[in-house]
């Protein structure tokens, strides 16, 4: 492998760039399996990548299971987002600290982010950090911490080589396939057995390359990172229909509000498995004493009640229009806000919704009678 | 003479503006002119609605009185504006007081006889209903928001 | 006007501090303070905008600012004790410490309005966003063709800043209107929603002048612009302020989403044309 240039290499195991990571100081954040299903937590030895594991996904359905032993990243996205480390559930904004003259002095919480590696990023997990890279970076305000952690977090993504059943990431045009916001990119060719395509796509990704002296790829192993990842494309069964944003935005009055809001339970488990979703509470809590107080910010779910309270009482308060402001928001007024769809094909809230419902076909029933009273 | 001038201020009015000559001189045969001081009562809850005024100057707070408290003012009426609308309406009897809070005068229209002279000429009837119904419903419709008492804090 | 934005503060999330200058009652549960900055900042604001206000360990509430915003060096709250935090805010007292960020959101385009008659409708704590953008008019009433100010609240006894109206009323330049929904016998003023005055309001003047500013209960706002459109005045000359749920008040924590809009950014004052969509679409 040749040095400065965008450059390829093979890999056979994973797990070495892991240790050669780890050895750097680096902390991975990777895919582990905990309760049967893939996560994100910090990797405390290379050989906790796992192997050999694929998934069935479906509506509501959720299943790892074993694949073929000697291939690494044959299942694709479990419950967790990356959104989860870039955005904690759960973080405290300031402390507070009563002074002896009835006020009080406030002091920021500092970031505590140690040089991190994300290792085995989607595409689709890519293109959700861009959608919250500009909610947290709005023109006019600026989330440091958000900004610090992502700034300072080495991308190794993982090019897919299968799509769940879920998946409809290529109808978004953000996947399976990584272009761009990677430091490294890892293809597990489709059918060469034990060949990891490396490609360096920073300079970043290119020192931490070097000395793992990689042997380079040849021009058929190089042309068949495409090859595996638009073969996963064209399995995908589930696509977005286009103008969805302009379909929703004439929609609101739309019958069919109706028909999911009979199905959902408004338990908001899509809002937390989707990688995008941005909503907040801030809570101030104070000790016994009542000298010190915090204010804590979580994460919060368009689908309570609460969310939309205003004194006197929710402007909200029926599933169906909690529905409409998540799937309405997420791919119709997003635009508005952020020059950009908030999905990105993920198919999370498509698994994790305990009745099923799929984003995909409620989109395809709104296109297909956009005007259902008329007819 | 007389007549011809309530004609005038028939005609002058938002609500019979629209009708035409021969409709106001109908009408101008049922009108007289009252004066209210500040103060007085210009028909009690119960009385019989016998007339329709149109409150030329002054003010007038239409009031629902209970026995355990002062009567509540629901609505005043300023110039221009129509009080007293229960003789259109059987049984003929207002539902709530009128006070003149300033000096009032008025144009007085008596009930039964606009009643005859429609029951007489359904085109008149008509036209009434017509002119009339657009205010009553304006009122009605304020007075919705009234109920829903907007300013009210509805957690507290 | 040109106001240094909040986001130039070090972090939009973290609150600066200010002192309680003045205290005092204006109706019941509803009390004015007057705050004075204690650490660094920008203290203007734009007539329409709002400050998130904390009280020590209770929470962060929006309030609009009410005072003055050619008084620079300090900050004018009315606030009406609702929920936990707006009640621990009117608590506070003279030397008593508030936590304050902002000012956001947008502004009554007030300074735009020269040589046109300025309608403000007004319905109880409404009156408090307008009072920024009145004062404006009335220390350049020669640029505009006229103001008139209707304002409702629910009975005598709740009409806010009652003295400073009758006090503007006085002056010959000024129509002001006021009404209430219920009142005891001995009030002499009108009784009635602010929407029915509108019309009379603006009787003798010319609606294509008219540049109209409205803020209360959003259902007042509705019918209050049905009336304005009524009377000839565009959707374009009409700007209202929407109040929704507001956590950090600089778009990143969705609660105050109306359609593609963020409360706390493209509002709270809407230009009516923009919004007239969704303003009438139940739980949008």
């Amino acid at each position: 492998m040749t040095k400065g240039q965008t450059t390829h290499g093979i890999l056979k195991d994973p797990t070495l760039l892991v240790a050669a990571l780890m050895a750097d100081g680096w902390r991975v954040i990777g895919p582990k399996v905990r309760d049967q299903a893939i996560v994100y937590e910090v990797l405390d030895q290379p050989d906790d990548l796992p192997r050999g594991l694929t998934d069935s996904q479906s509506g509501g359905l959720y299943r790892l299971e074993a694949g073929q032993p000697e291939r690494w990243f044959d299942y694709v996205v479990g419950p967790h987002s990356w959104k989860k480390w870039l955005f904690p559930a759960r973080q405290k904004l300031w402390t507070a600290t009563r002074l002896a003259d009835a006020g009080f002095e406030i002091e920021v919480s500092a970031i505590d982010w140690p040089k991190t590696v994300f290792f085995g990023v989607r595409a689709c997990e890519i293109a959700a950090m861009t959608v919250q890279d500009r909610v947290f970076d709005n023109g006019m305000f600026r989330d440091a911490a958000y900004a610090a952690r992502r700034a300072d977090t080495l991308i190794v993504a993982v090019q897919c080589a299968r799509s769940a059943e879920t998946c409809f990431c290529a109808s978004m045009n953000t996947g399976p396939g990584v272009d761009e916001g990677y430091d490294i990119a890892l293809t597990e060719l489709a059918g060469i057995s034990g060949e990891i395509l490396v490609t360096a796509g920073s300079d970043r990704g290119r020192a931490i390359l070097a000395p793992l002296a990689l042997p380079s790829a040849t021009d058929g192993q190089i042309a068949a990172g495409p090859a595996t990842t638009a073969a996963a494309a064209a399995s995908q069964s589930r696509a977005m229909v286009p103008d969805i944003a302009r379909v929703l935005r004439e929609g609101l009055d739309h019958t069919n509000w109706e028909v999911v809001a009979d199905a959902c339970l408004s338990c908001g488990n899509c809002t937390l498995a989707c990688p995008t979703c941005f909503c907040s509470d801030v809570e101030d809590v104070s000790d016994l004493s009542g000298d010190h107080a915090e204010r804590w910010r979580s994460w919060d779910s368009c689908f309570s009640t609460d969310f939309s309270y205003v004194h006197g009482g929710a402007v909200r308060r029926s599933p169906k229009s909690q529905y409409r402001q998540w799937m309405t928001h997420k791919l119709s007024t997003w635009h508005d806000q952020f020059e950009m769809s908030g999905c990105v094909g993920c198919g999370r809230c498509i698994t994790w919704c305990p009745v099923g419902i799929d984003i995909t076909r409620e989109a395809g029933t709104f296109a297909a009678h956009p005007h259902p009273a008329e007819t | 003479m007389q007549t011809h001038g309530f004609e005038e201020i028939l005609s002058r009015h938002p609500v019979f503006a629209g009708f035409d000559g021969d409709t106001l001189s109908l009408m101008a045969g049922c009108a007289r002119n009252e004066h209210v001081q500040a103060g007085a009562i210009v028909y009690f809850e119960g009385d019989p609605a016998d007339r329709m005024y149109l409150i030329r100057h002054g003010d007038v707070a239409v009031e629902i009185g209970t026995p355990e408290r002062n009567p509540i003012i629901v609505e005043t009426l300023h110039p221009d504006d129509i009080l007293g609308w229960s003789w259109m309406v059987p049984p003929y009897r207002h539902m709530s007081q009128a006070r003149a809070t300033t000096d009032l005068r008025v144009v007085s229209l008596d009930g039964a006889c606009l009643r005859r002279k429609c029951d007489d000429n359904p085109a008149l009837g008509y036209m009434m209903f017509k002119h009339l119904l657009p205010h009553m419903a304006q009122r009605v419709r304020a007075l919705r928001l009234q109920v829903l008492d907007l300013y009210g804090t509805a957690s507290s | 006007m040109t106001v240094q934005p909040a986001s130039l503060a070090a972090d939009p999330m973290v609150p600066r501090r200010f002192r309680v200058d003045r205290a005092w009652s204006e109706i019941d549960g509803v009390r004015s303070m007057e705050l004075r900055p204690l650490d660094s900042g920008p203290v203007a604001f734009e007539p329409g905008q709002f400050n998130m206000l904390y009280a020590f360990g209770v929470g962060e509430i929006a309030v609009s600012l009410s005072g003055d915003a050619a008084q620079r060096d300090r900050l004018v709250h009315t606030t009406r004790a609702v929920g936990e935090v707006s009640r621990a805010i009117t608590q506070l007292n003279e030397g008593d410490m508030v936590g304050v960020r902002g000012p956001f959101g947008t502004a009554w385009p007030i300074a735009r309005q020269t040589g046109r008659h300025a309608v403000f409708v007004a319905g109880g704590l409404g009156l408090a966003p307008l009072r920024p953008a009145i004062y404006h008019v009335l220390a350049n009433r020669a640029d505009f063709a006229g103001l008139t100010l209707i304002y409702g609240a629910r009975s005598p006894q709740d009409l806010l800043y009652a003295d400073e109206v009758a006090r503007w009323k006085s002056r010959f330049d000024v129509e002001i209107e006021v009404t209430v929904d219920h009142a005891a016998p001995g009030w002499t003023g009108r009784v009635g929603v602010v929407t029915t005055v509108i019309d009379r309001a603006l009787a003798g003047v010319d609606p294509a002048l008219v540049s109209a500013f409205l803020c209360g209960p959003e259902i007042m706002m509705r019918y209050g612009v049905m009336s304005l459109e009524a009377a000839g005045v565009g959707q374009d000359r009409i700007w209202v302020s929407l109040e929704r749920n507001m956590k950090c008040a600089i778009g990143f924590c969705g609660h105050c989403q109306f359609g593609p809009t963020f409360v706390c950014r493209d509002g709270p004052v809407y230009r009516h044309d923009q919004i007239a969509h969704l303003i009438n679409k139940s739980e949008v």
